[in-house]
């Protein structure tokens, strides 16, 4: 057992240690930002091993996926946390330097719980060693990336033969996912569901046709098919590895959400934690990182709700229905970090929006105008989403929803500017 | 250089249907190419013209009897499926010969050619229904593509957007869809001389093909193109079916979606003349 921290580390990751807590406290006291991104920044430049170092003897698990990862990271670190300590890089910064950050926080034996983005999975993941890898999904998100889904799938499949020993906790119900699970010796299916299918038609092995069914999927041309999951969300309940079903009344609202708990027990449960108080805590889970926090907007109470590519709007509609219809506000960029190209708004039923209030802003507006137009859904066009706010019907809340760069924007000035 | 238009009246009003066949959409569908089918049909409808949309799905054969068929853009794996589907039994080549119109965009325009390069090295037939050859490039076009029609098109600009890393040769006496304005388009070297009304000449863009009774148009102006450019739309509509009004003014819903599209192309102007 380690006594002090000069007989774990060399002055080297010492060094890099000091320099990312002095400039991460930097950029925040200039308020530039939470300072985990250019703190890590810092410490790997003066040490490249450092997240070796840092991952050395602690459990660590990694969530990857195109929609969910900052959520279910957030659930699996609060089901972990009924067991102890747990590290992770809460504010959502998923590369090489956020989680760098992310480990370097004390206690450093705590088990860490990270989010990581799906490119950068495998290059991480060699780094720090995960015992546990919880893969989501994978579905378009940026368009001006070019085979974006089956890449990604492929560098998942090969990642697994270099983590020996570890295991997978993956989505059974979405057929790249599945796949690429293939790749890991241990694997826990989980039906977290796929509402979205339209990017995964044909098969990640072989190139032939999928054919999907309820709650099923198989490949017409080889053996490759939807593996039986262990783990299953059932619309409000989970079934866990034993069979005993457990009602789920969770603070997040959406179906989605549901499945990204059962992936987070499944994680929680495979490394010890028993399933009654991990699910508990799964279950008081809130606000992440800003997604469904209620603002003020234009004079109104609005509630954010984060859509950043078809298979997230998808969900977001379904979620939308849950409730009494409100008022619209769609704000909308096509920035790089959304893709700059918007094309796939015309796969994504806006129709559904029909009966509603409806504004929209964002330097995307009209593009979205023209989609609203052809089915049959009046809009009104706004120059900023304040005013999209003020101009909704009647005075109750607003739901408003964000490509990922126009949520961190209505996000950004509350911060800022507390109401 | 081959005939703009093909003789008026080579098709007439119709009372039945018009029927738009969405071609594999599950491959070919990638870049929201849907709303294509979902615009041709509106406006056909708010031009007094009943249409419905066929989809068909894929490992089914192409039906013969559609008006205007719509291939659209996709993955190099999904591409190749639909390739061999879309050759196989020479039924929209025959559709096409006997007079209907096929919109092909991006992937769709490779396909309708002789041969284009898959992600496996390999190269792959196309349905050939048109002289055209993709090669690989040695980059990826990516980005805002803004295109000058061919004057005997008759079209305002059109604005889109671009996704691939094919280049596409005409054949001889095929003519193009128009020039490039920004982008790249079919990128394989061949140019447009000046024009005859001082129109700029300059790299190629797409196809406008007569064929037989038919009509080939194909472009890498990607995805939702006809969203960006409703005058395309009614024109693809014209070579489908003679004879129709322009959109009814009194229509509301066509009223709305001429505003967007107005105000689509003023904010995409502004866009695209920047850097």
């Amino acid at each position: 057992m380690r006594t002090s921290t000069r007989r774990w580390a060399s002055p080297r990751t010492l060094t890099a240690l000091g320099a990312g807590r002095v400039v991460a406290a930097s950029s925040r006291a200039l308020r530039r930002g939470s300072g985990e991104v250019v703190g890590g920044k810092a410490m790997l430049a003066l040490q490249p091993r450092l997240l070796a170092k840092l991952a050395a003897n602690r459990t660590i698990v990694i969530v990857s996926g195109t929609n969910g990862k900052t959520t279910t990271t957030r659930l699996v670190a609060a089901a972990l946390g009924t067991r102890g300590p747990v590290a992770s890089n809460v504010g959502g910064a998923n590369m090489t330097a956020g989680v760098a950050t992310a480990l370097a926080a004390k206690p450093r034996d705590a088990a860490a719980v990270l989010e990581v983005d799906e490119l950068y999975l495998p290059a991480v993941a060699s780094l720090v060693r995960p015992r546990l890898v919880v893969l989501l999904n994978i579905t378009r998100d940026q368009l001006d990336r070019s085979n974006e889904t089956r890449r990604i799938a492929g560098l998942w499949r090969a990642l697994g033969e270099q983590l020996p020993g570890a295991t997978v906790v993956a989505n059974a119900d979405d057929p790249l996912v599945a796949w690429a699970a293939f790749g890991f010796e241990r694997r826990t299916w989980v039906s977290a569901g796929q509402r979205w299918q339209l990017d995964a038609t044909v098969c990640p092995a072989c190139g032939g046709l999928l054919i999907r069914g309820e709650g099923d999927w198989r490949c017409t041309s080889c053996d490759l098919r939807r593996p039986e999951p262990s783990v299953v969300a059932v619309r409000h309940d989970l079934i866990d590895l034993a069979g005993r079903s457990w009602p789920v009344k969770l603070a997040l609202p959406g179906l989605v959400n549901t499945g990204n708990a059962a992936l987070a027990l499944a994680a929680a449960t495979d490394l010890g934690a028993p399933v009654a108080p991990a699910l508990a805590a799964i279950s008081q889970v809130g606000d992440v990182q800003g997604r469904y926090r209620k603002i003020e907007l234009g004079g109104r109470v609005a509630r954010l709700l984060l859509a950043k590519n078809p298979a997230g709007w998808l969900e977001m509609l379904e979620l939308l229905d849950e409730a009494p219809p409100r008022p619209v506000v769609i704000h909308f960029h096509a920035r790089i970090a959304d893709g700059r190209d918007p094309s796939w708004i015309w796969d994504v039923p806006l129709e559904r929006l029909a009966g509603r209030d409806v504004h929209v802003s964002g330097e995307r507006a009209e593009d979205v105008g023209v989609r609203l137009a052809y089915v049959g859904v009046p809009c009104t066009l706004h120059s900023d989403p304040a005013d999209a706010a003020a101009a909704c019907a009647g005075n109750g809340t607003v739901d408003v929803l964000a490509t990922y760069t126009a949520f961190r924007e209505l996000l950004l000035a509350t911060v800022e500017e507390p109401a | 250089m081959t005939a703009v238009r093909r003789a008026a009246g080579a098709r007439a009003a119709r009372s039945s249907a018009l029927r738009i066949a969405s071609v594999f959409p599950e491959l070919l569908g990638t870049y929201g190419d849907s709303g294509n089918a979902t615009i041709l049909a509106a406006r056909s409808s708010w031009r007094g013209q009943p249409a419905e949309v066929v989809t068909v799905p894929a490992g089914e054969p192409v039906p013969r009897h559609c008006d205007l068929y719509l291939l659209g853009g996709g993955e190099d794996e999904p591409q190749v499926l639909a390739a061999a589907g879309v050759g196989a039994g020479g039924s929209l080549a025959a559709a096409v010969g006997a007079g209907a119109v096929l919109f092909a965009v991006c992937a769709g325009l490779q396909i309708v050619g002789t041969s284009f390069p898959g992600a496996d090295g390999n190269v792959h037939s196309g349905a050939g229904i048109v002289d055209l050859v993709t090669t690989p490039g040695a980059t990826r076009a990516v980005g805002d593509l803004v295109v000058d029609p061919r004057p005997e098109v008759g079209l305002d600009v059109l604005y889109g957007y671009e996704n691939h890393r094919g280049r596409t040769s005409l054949g001889a006496g095929l003519a193009p869809l128009g020039t490039v304005r920004r982008g790249i388009g079919n990128g394989a070297g061949q140019r447009l001389a000046v024009g005859p009304r001082g129109l700029t000449g300059g790299d190629l863009e797409g196809v406008w093909a007569v064929c037989g009774d038919g009509l080939v148009v194909g472009t890498y102006l990607h995805g939702p193109v006809l969203a960006q450019n409703p005058q395309l739309a009614d024109r693809l509509l014209d070579e489908a079916v003679g004879g129709l009004p322009p959109v009814s003014s009194d229509d509301p819903r066509a009223a709305a979606a001429d505003r967007a599209a107005t105000a689509l192309r003023a904010a995409r102007a502004r866009q695209t003349s920047r850097g």
